[in-house]
């Protein structure tokens, strides 16, 4: 557990640098993080995270199969939105705990 | 009478048959088994058949030898289940009511979830072997081939035997070198993981014995397509792998039924509470083996270990006392390294695989994510044991619940 200053307000985050109280995160926040990642976030990845967030908070899994038919972005998009490694940045932008691949 | 219905009578449906009549009355409880298909395979032997170490005959059993007097099997397929009446439909028409009901449907792989995976280079350049199908063609594929690209593939998570891929290419080195043709056969593992395995230590340990044996590793590779024309698998983020011999561990899907039934998540995988088994929405439903979506691996070590915990939180529902057992998500996989040597890794929902000795602490037989002899002659010690023991319902001399002593933090 360690503190971290983004976008001028001290959070919570794990050793990975993924938040770990929901409640503190905000926009400006997932911009801070966006930012360290090297994504620039438009309306299109905040209705994502939205969605993402709503997915975690319902204790659903989440996976690029999952994303993929969100209604929002197919898959092929999802990639180009967080290039390299969609699934960790984006929910690392949206403040919920990284997805754990359970096998 | 009252109705005890089971779903499915592979590893997980079996057992359950053998638990559950041995502990209802016969002249209260009708017990009954339903499975579109005659022949039990032994899934674990899948692996060593396209090396010539085990044929057909090795991993086939009628499933009619497993099942206790005073049990009704049906050969059927399943049209769905109607949860909310207590009834099952089969295909032609026939409705089975039930009391409870045990879904083991299990998990199959769909290739045909990847774009050109089943195309033309299906069983010809292109593989699986997880279906005694695709492992008896790249057991004759391997007899002939002359070497090249030789790339193992995981589409998606989760999927059936997690290890079984690493293993796959711990044998296809030891077996290419035996051959006196390693120099000619380039290894590469594509994996939509962050490395060899999910957790830290194991992923180490694995990691480490991969670049031992000279086999590539390309992480975070979550496959898109599947190009025949240029033999090429390509990703989402554009990463293209050539190969000459494609082994796929295609996606790995739930049973249709469910889906028709309604009850599977979007892989058609049924919800399922973690700890007692029980399905999400329905109490007389409980789910066991890999048909559930509980987050610990698909494998048979878990249906026998989660096994004990049904069998006992089914005999609390029916007696009307709250549930006494709850799963861990214990798994324990032998993991074969190729010369005749194998590792052994023992986890569960909390606890990472840890190294040191099992069953018993600081005795063994078995170590823990150490390279051995003694762990090999246990895997093959094992089909013996599944075929005899633990189809039976019998006791195995191994706790359900994961034991800590003899692991090392």
């Amino acid at each position: 557990m360690a503190i971290k200053t983004i976008a001028g307000v001290n959070v919570d985050v794990n050793e990975e640098g993924y938040m770990t109280d929901a409640s503190q995160w905000n926009k400006e926040i997932a911009a801070g993080i966006a930012a360290e990642e090297g994504v620039e976030l438009t309306d299109q990845h905040f209705e994502l995270i939205d969605w993402i967030r709503n997915k975690v908070a319902v204790g659903d899994s989440l996976t690029i199969r999952a994303i993929g038919k969100s209604g929002i972005v197919d898959a092929k998009q999802f990639y180009k939105m967080f290039p390299g490694a969609p699934l960790k940045k984006a929910t690392k932008i949206a403040g919920v705990p990284k997805p754990t691949s359970c096998i | 009478m009252k109705k005890l219905l089971i779903l499915g009578a592979g590893t997980a449906g079996t057992m359950m048959a053998n638990k559950m009549r041995n502990n209802l009355e016969r002249d209260e409880w009708d017990i009954t088994i339903v499975d579109q298909y005659k022949t039990h395979y032994y899934q674990p032997g899948f692996l060593f058949i396209p090396f010539g170490m085990y044929t057909k005959k090795d991993v086939i059993k009628p499933k009619s030898d497993f099942f206790p007097v005073g049990v009704n099997v049906i050969f059927s397929k399943i049209d769905k289940i109607l949860p909310k009446e207590n009834q099952v439909l089969l295909d032609g028409g026939t409705v089975l009511k039930y009391d409870y009901l045990i879904i083991a449907t299990g998990t199959r792989t769909a290739p045909e979830e990847v774009d050109g995976l089943k195309d033309k280079l299906w069983y010809k350049d292109i593989f699986d072997f997880y279906t005694i199908e695709g492992a008896t063609a790249l057991a004759s594929y391997f007899k002939t081939w002359k070497g090249g690209n030789l790339v193992v593939n995981i589409a998606e998570l989760p999927y059936k035997c997690p290890v079984a891929p690493l293993e796959f290419v711990f044998f296809a080195d030891a077996f290419f070198t035996e051959r006196g043709m390693r120099d000619k056969v380039k290894i590469i593992y594509v994996t939509p993981m962050s490395g060899a395995f999910t957790k830290p230590r194991a992923t180490k340990m694995l990691g480490d014995l991969l670049d031992q044996k000279n086999i590539e590793i390309i992480p975070d590779f979550n496959i898109m397509e599947v190009n025949n024309d240029e033999k090429k698998i390509v990703d989402y983020g554009g990463t293209e792998v050539p190969f000459d011999c494609l082994v796929s561990i295609p996606t790995n899907m739930g049973d249709d039924m469910i889906a028709r039934s309604g009850l599977g998540d979007d892989m058609n995988f049924v919800p399922t509470d973690k700890h007692t088994l029980q399905q999400k929405d329905y109490e007389n439903i409980f789910v066991i083996g890999d048909a559930s979506n509980i987050p610990t691996s698909k494998a048979g070590s878990v249906a026998h270990f989660s096994s004990e915990i049904l069998e006992e939180n089914l005999m609390c529902a029916i007696e009307g006392r709250p549930f006494t057992a709850s799963f861990d998500g214990h798994a324990n996989c032998y993991i074969e390294t190729g010369y005749g040597k194998g590792t052994l890794i023992d986890f569960n929902y909390d606890t990472e695989p840890l190294p040191g000795s099992f069953p018993f602490p600081g005795v063994g037989p078995f170590g823990l994510l150490k390279v051995s002899r003694m762990n090999h002659y246990g895997k093959l010690l094992f089909r013996w044991m599944y075929w005899h023991i633990l189809l039976k319902g019998k006791e195995m001399p191994i706790d359900s619940e994961m034991q800590m002593a003899g692991k090392k933090l």
